[in-house]
Parts: C-alpha cells; structure tokens; sequence
C-alpha cells in the first residue's frame, strides 16, 4: 500500500462521485461547480500518470476557461430551477440509466478480457520524459504541424461563428 | 506508478463516461446537457493520456491537447447556439424545443 | 375453283359491311336488298363450281385444303386459317348459300318498309360469312369461331325489332336466352376442344381424326371428349335438355327462322357431330346417347307441337323433332343419313317457315291459327308451296322427306333395334298430323277471320318465286339417295359420295347386321300406311269435324295443358337452375363475398399501413435525447456482438 495507491483511490473516488453528484442536482450552477470539482481530481490522476503539461492546461483550459464560460451563460440565461429529476417521463430516464449501467458493464467485461497488462511493462522513466512539455511540443510541432495549424484556424471560426450567433440583431 | 493496473484507469474511465451519457439521456436543461458533454470528453482524455504514460509515448498527450482544443470550441459555439435558441423560445428546456418532429 | 373458295366467306363480309357502315344512308332498298343477295349469289355459284371440280376428281383427291394464313402460333400449337373442300363440307356450302339466297330474295320483299331494312340484310349476311366459316373451317378452332359467331347472329336477329314485345317478355329476352343457353352448350364444346388437344396434340381434323383411327385412345378419355362435342350440339342444334331457345327464337323476323332456326344454323350440331365421325364411332356407349337423346326429343317435341296455336311455334317445335331425327341417324352410325336428313329437312323446312311468312304477312302479323281458315282461295300459290312441303315432311313417298326419313327409321331398326324405330314411326305419324292439322286449320275450312279488318293477299313475285324453287327441290332433292333396297347395293349416290368422310368410322363400327330386303321392304310400308292414315285423320277433324278434336282436349284437360306448356320446361328450368344461381349470386356472393370479403381484405390492407404508419411515426418525437437514446440502444448491441464474438 504505498503512496501512490493511496492517492489514486482518493482521487478517483473524488472524481467519481463528484460525476455523479453532478448529473442529480436540481440546480444548474451546482452541478458546474460539482464538474469543476471533477476537473480537479482528473488534474490530480494527470500528475499521477507524470503528464505535467496535460494536468496543468487541465485546470487552465477546463476548469479556468471553459467552466467560466458556463457558469457565465448559465447566470445570464437565469433559468429557474428545474422540477425534480424524476417528476414526469420515469419510465425513459430508468431506461436511459440502465442502458448506460449495461453498456459500462459491457466496456467493463471488454476491458478485463483485454488484459493490457499482461502485456504491456510500463517504464517509468520513459513515462516521465513523455510528459514533459518538451517531448509534447516536440511531437506538436513536427509530425503533427498541420494538425496544430489546423486547430488555430477552428478556433478562429469557433470566434466568428460565436460571435455572430449570440449577438443581438441590428436594429 | 508502476504499482497501480492500467485496469484501473480505464474502468474509472468508463465509469464517468457511462455517468456522462446518463446525465445527456435524463437532464432536461440544455447547458447541464452539455457539461455532460464535457465530462464524456474529459473521460476520453483520461484513457488517452493512460495510455500514452504506460507506453511511454508521448503522442497520446499531443492528442488530448486536440480534443481539448475542440472541446473548448464546440462549448463556445454550443452555448452561443443556447443564448440564440433562448432570446426566441424564452426557455433552455429540451423538452420544448421539438421542432423536430413529424 | 377450289382455290376460290375464300370467296364464299369473304364476300358476305363484303356484303356485311358495306350494309351495316352505309346501310342507312344508301335509302334505296331494292339497292340494299341486292346487294345482300348477290353477294350469296355469287357464293353459291362458287360453291357449285368448286362442287362440279371435285365430281370430276378421282375419290382419293376429292379433300383438298385451301390455306389462307397462319392464325394462331403458340408454342406448340399451330393453328392456320384454312378451308377443308371436301365432300361433307361441298354439300353443306351449297345447302347454306343455295338456300340462304333464296332466303335473301325473299327477304327483300318481306322485310320492306322495316326500318332497319339495312340492318336485317347485314346481319344476314354477317351470318352466312359466319356458317360457312364453320362449315368449311379444316380445324375445330375455324370451325368454333363460326359456331359462335352464328350464335352471335343468331342473337341480333332474334332481337331485331328489339323494341317489341313478345309473349311475356321482350324480343331482347328471347334472343338472350338463345344467346346464354347456346353459350352453355358452346362451354362443353369448349371443353371437348381442350380434351381433344390434350390427347390429340392437335386440334387439325385430318390429324385429329388419323390419330383418332391409328392410335388406341382409352376408353374413358375419347367417351368424354364424344360427350363434351355433343353437349355443345345439343345447345347449338336444341335437343333435350338445351332445346328451349328455339320456340322463344320465333321472335325473330320469319325469314330469320327459316335461315337460321331451320335450314342451317341448327343443323351445325348435326354436321360436327358428322365430322367428328371417328370419335363417335370410338365411343359405342356415348352413341347410344346420341341416339336415345334424339328419338327422346323428337318425340316428345312432336307431341308438343300437337296443340300449339301459334303458326311459327308449330313448326319451330317440328324443327326440333326434326332434329331429333338426324341425332338419331348419327346416333346408330348412319351419318351419311343424318345429312341427308339435314338436305331434304332444309328445302321443306324452309319452304314452310317461308310460307308461313308469306301467310303472316297476307293477314297482318297475325299469327294465331285459330284467327285463320280458308286462305287457300286468297294465297294460292302459298298454299300449293306449303301443301306440297307438308306432304315432304310427312313422308309422303316420292317426296325428298320419304326417302330421308325412311333411310333414319331403317337404319335404327338395324343397329338400334325394333324399339328405335317403333318410337321413330309413331314420331313420324305425330308430325304428319301435326302438320295436316297445320294445313287444315290454316287454309281449310270457315274463315275465322274478321273481314273487315283483315285482307289477306298474296305476296309479291319476289316472295313466291323463291317458295316454287324450294318447291321443286323438296320433291326432286330425295332422288339422290335411293335406298339400295330399291336402287341396288350402289344406288344410293349420296351415300356413295360422303363414304370416303365416314369410311374409318364405319371401319370401328359393327354395322347392318344381316337383314333381309324383305324387312326393310315390311317396315317401309308399315309406316307409309302410319302415315297417310295420320294424315287422313288430321284432314278428317280439322277439316270436316273441328268438335271432335275440342271433346279430346276437353277430356284429356291435364295432357292437353301439360303439351300446350310444353311440359313447363321453361318453368322448371327458371325455378332449378336461374332462380338459385340469381339468389345465390346476388345473396352470397354480391353481398358477403364481394363487399364483406374481397373490400375487406383491400380496405384492410389499407387501413392497416395506416394504422401502423401512425404508430411508427411517433419515433420522431423531435426531442434530441429520444434519438440518442435510441443511439445507446444501438451501441450497446454493438458492443454485444463483440463481446459474443470474441
């Protein structure tokens, strides 16, 4: 039981329950700042994986940029409180649960049968040397140059095409 | 590291995939729709950078920062899409947005 | 000549049409009416020429084919239109266009002032195309093609004053009863044309009939075949049970009658029975059918004829008799004699229908017998043509109806035994009286008429001089046929000239067991002696002493009800037969099957799409998440599948 087990099993739970915390609150805004809780733990399991880069654009991207955009819409929006999750359409929502509960125990079955394990003996140092941002930005900017290129330019349109959707029209 | 099975990354994985795609099939407002969304793709993430750290390949991150990137796009545009939807209908509730229909 | 032959069929075609498209703008009738007749004119001149060419030949080319086009080529079938100029087919051509123009003479004067003049002599000729079609068609479908189309003219003429009324109905519902029960026996001759090709691979009658004599048929199969073709005979020629058309046929304009309900159409079953003579002959058990079926309708049709009042009726019901007689003939094999029989039955026939035409129009339609008497001194020449046409019925000897009903009575004394030709004899002293009674009550006697209204005159030259012609023929026409009692074993000629068409039949046959002249000479004179004496005791009541025949039918009121009903035939025909198929058409299957069942099943395949279509349709409930859990049912059966095949 060492240190790294620990942290692991307080970090997925969080992440876990936080999820499903999320998806039963009444109240939007609870459930942004409950996934935002998730967003932490994920950045915890990044480290603990040694991808330094992915945990801390993790919290900049995710939970700083993105969860801000939310909670900013969701308090323009004002929306009233919505009706208690299962006060009408009961039979679809159960039947929307219990397919998701069948398709993770199927992905679950198919993961244990995979047994990566087995097969796989990590290295740590090589784990750690890819994590860095040297290797990512390595990798980023030779083999995969067009693709980054590529994404410069959606978020570009993603600007414009915001933009001319939310704003009022001309009177 | 090297302690913890790769299982158990992937089946954490699952698992908040699974609670995400629950919580597109039952929630009624548009905006905890897509939060949803984005706790699916954070999921794919998690495998993903598994993955790239028991191989020791660091190409598995430079994925993640492309479905980051659209990721933040497409919440950009789908709230944008919300806020347009809403100055019409007065509401964010999918239920009454079906126009869809026969 | 032979060649020609087409001629015979085409030109009243012409005629036909060129009657019934400017008929009625061409307003000259004399124009009309010749063009009617000459068009047979000429036919018969080509007929008789084809006739003098085959004498000529030697007895083994006297069959010759005349092909016009190929028909019908279906797979393995072919049929080609084409004439079969032989002996038979001669004889029955030169009946049909030698009588059927001195018909049409006749008819230019007996139909003139009618409306529809035009019409009448197109119809007339459309029939002749249509029985000579038959007459010389080489295979059965040429042939069926003329029987029907015979039965289609039939039906226009019958009906021709479609706007009168007749006995109890109309003209039209007479000349659809000829029409529909034409039309059942028309089914089983349908019938015994499909059989015939079944077993035959051919429906050609000099490959039918080579077949029919070379190869062994079973038994079962060729008895079936002989009964379907005879079945359409007894409908088309009004034998038992299909013979109740004929009397309602008298509805028709007389000459109509004595065309085609006499001389001609009728004696179609007569002369396919004598074509398919091999058939028969191979089909001992369906020719005593034949036979029993004709002495049956010949007599009890001759006891109808007995009391009926109305002119045409009487000698539509010795039609029938008649007939009967020639179906008895080819009954016990003696075909050749049934078409004698036919020959001398059309020339008095004929004559009689046509005189009583001439009568009817002497006394202004008037058509009951029991409003005549006397006309002699009015309608000489009528009555001298008729007189002479009821002794040929009658078998007077030295008339042509002697000689052809002798030959009838001998040969079912032969091969039908002594109980065949007693039922014969008796028939033949009922239709000498009958037809004195005929004679008497028209032309004898006080007038029962009433001369103010009435002014009988005698018809026109056009009318009378076509009735000496048939006059003549029906003394001179039994000449031919000698019996060889009297003219040696080879002095029958008729028969001589059609032995050749019956030669394989009579090869199947037992024939003329050994008999002595002495027999023959006996009956003969026996029923000679039936005879006159008949018809000294119809002239004796009718003309001298009307009371007595009063007292019988007074005595005997149940008999005499039941023959001037004629035996209520029609009346259990309509309640066994039409009445239950009406009800039952219109009961079951109108109202249950057709709207219940059929509608049902269409509506309900319709209602059914629409049902379902409704409930589908509410899958697109326009809610995004409705689809995407559909999405998840997909994955997770995906997933499933995997997980099987792993």
């Amino acid at each position: 039981m060492n240190i790294q087990l620990i942290l692991f099993i307080v970090l997925a739970s969080v992440g876990a329950i936080s999820s499903v915390v999320m998806i039963t609150r009444k109240h939007a805004v609870i459930s942004a700042v409950f996934l935002v809780l998730n967003f932490f733990a994920l950045a915890g399991l990044y480290l603990l994986l040694n991808a330094q880069f992915i945990a801390v654009v993790q919290v900049i991207v995710y939970a700083g940029a993105i969860m801000v955009l939310f909670l900013f819409v969701l308090m323009l929006l004002n929306t009233e409180t919505e009706h208690k999750l299962f006060a009408d359409k009961r039979a679809i929502k159960l039947f929307a649960i219990l397919i998701s509960a069948f398709v993770f125990v199927q992905v679950a079955y198919l993961i244990f049968h995979g047994n990566p394990s087995r097969s796989l003996t990590p290295d740590e140092a090589a784990s750690v040397k890819a994590g860095t941002i040297q290797a990512i930005g390595q990798q980023l900017y030779t083999n995969y140059i067009i693709p980054f290129e590529v994404a410069g330019f959606l978020l570009l349109a993603t600007t414009i095409g915001a933009l001319v959707l939310a704003k009022k029209k001309f009177e | 590291m090297t302690s913890i099975p790769m299982e158990y990354y992937l089946i954490l994985s699952a698992f908040m995939f699974c609670v995400g795609v629950a919580g597109v099939l039952i929630r009624r407002n548009a905006i905890v729709v897509f939060m949803c969304i984005e706790l699916m793709l954070n999921s794919a993430n998690l495998t993903f950078v598994t993955f790239s750290s028991y191989l020791g390949n660091s190409i598995g991150q430079v994925f993640v920062f492309f479905v980051m990137t659209v990721s933040a796009a497409e919440a950009a545009v789908g709230l944008a899409i919300i806020i347009a939807i809403f100055r019409n209908k007065k509401t964010v509730n999918i239920d009454e947005i079906n126009i869809f229909k026969w | 000549m032979i060649n020609l032959i087409y001629l015979t069929t085409l030109l009243p075609l012409l005629g036909f049409l060129i009657n019934g498209l400017l008929g009625r703008k061409i307003k000259n009738e004399k124009v009309i009416g010749i063009i009617g007749s000459a068009t047979i004119g000429i036919s018969f001149l080509v007929v008789l020429g084809a006739f003098i060419q085959t004498i000529g030949l030697p007895v083994e080319e006297r069959s010759n084919t005349v092909n016009l086009f190929s028909w019908l080529s279906v797979g393995g079938l072919q049929i080609k239109f084409a004439y079969l100029v032989d002996q038979l087919s001669l004889t029955m051509s030169l009946i049909v266009t030698g009588v059927g123009f001195l018909i049409h003479v006749y008819s230019i004067g007996y139909m003139r002032g009618d409306k529809g003049y035009w019409r009448f002599f197109a119809y007339l000729n459309l029939f002749i195309f249509a029985m000579m079609n038959l007459v010389l068609g080489d295979n059965f479908v040429v042939l069926f093609l003329g029987w029907e189309g015979v039965g289609l003219c039939s039906y226009l003429l019958i009906g021709f004053w479609y706007d009168r009324k007749y006995e109890k109905g109309t003209t039209s519902q007479a000349a659809k009863k000829a029409f529909v029960v034409n039309r059942i026996g028309d089914f089983g001759f349908l019938l015994g044309m499909f059989l015939i090709y079944m077993t035959f691979d051919s429906l050609n009658f000099k490959e039918v009939f080579s077949r029919a004599a070379s190869f062994p048929i079973a038994e079962s199969t060729i008895g079936l075949i002989a009964l379907f073709l005879f079945i359409g005979a007894t409908g088309k020629s009004a034998q038992i049970p299909l013979f109740v058309w004929l009397p309602d046929a008298m509805a028709g304009p007389t000459p109509v009658s004595a065309l085609i309900h006499a001389a001609t159409m009728v004696t179609a079953g007569v002369y396919m029975v004598s074509r398919a003579s091999i058939i028969f002959a191979s089909a001992p058990a369906i020719m005593t059918v034949v036979a029993v079926i004709g002495l049956l309708t010949a007599v009890i049709a001759a006891t109808i004829g007995l009391v009926q009042n109305d002119i045409k009726k009487v000698l539509a019901y010795s039609t029938v008799s008649q007939l009967g007689y020639m179906f008895l003939a080819a009954g016990v094999g003696a075909f050749s004699a049934s078409i004698f029989h036919v020959i001398t039955h059309a020339f008095f026939k004929a004559l009689l229908f046509l005189g009583a035409g001439s009568v009817i129009h002497g006394m202004h339609e008037e058509q009951n017998i029991q409003k005549y008497g006397g006309l002699k001194k009015y309608l000489p020449k009528t009555y001298f043509t008729f007189f002479i046409a009821a002794l040929a019925i009658s078998g007077v000897p030295g008339f042509s109806g002697f000689f052809s009903k002798d030959e009838i009575l001998w040969s079912a004394y032969a091969n039908g035994g002594f109980v065949f030709w007693l039922i014969g004899a008796i028939t033949a002293m009922l239709t000498a009286f009958y037809m004195f009674r005929l004679v008497s009550l028209t032309f004898y006697g006080k007038e029962r008429f009433d001369h103010n209204h009435v002014h009988p005159h005698e018809s026109p030259a056009v009318m009378t001089v076509p009735l000496i012609i048939l006059a003549v023929l029906s003394v001179i026409g039994g000449y031919i046929g000698l019996p060889k009692v009297f003219a040696g074993e080879h002095g029958n000629l008729f028969e001589g000239w059609l032995e050749p068409i019956y030669a394989p039949a009579m090869n199947k046959l037992a024939m003329y067991g050994e008999h002595t002249h002495l027999e023959e000479i006996l009956l003969m004179t026996v029923s000679i002696a039936a005879v006159l004496s008949a018809i000294y005791f119809a002239l004796y009541i009718y003309r001298k002493n009307p009371q007595i025949a009063e007292n019988v039918s007074g005595k005997f009121k149940g008999l005499y009800n039941l023959l001037l009903n004629k035996y209520f035939v029609d009346e259990i025909y309509e309640a066994a037969v039409v009445q239950p198929i009406q009800n039952g058409s219109e009961k079951f299957l109108w109202k249950i099957f057709d709207v219940k069942f059929i509608d049902g099943i269409v509506n309900g395949t319709a209602s059914l799409v629409e049902k379902g279509s409704g409930v589908i349709r509410k899958i697109q409930t326009g809610v995004a998440q409705s689809y995407a859990v559909v999405m998840m049912i997909g994955i997770a059966i995906v997933l499933l599948w995997l997980i099987l095949s792993l």
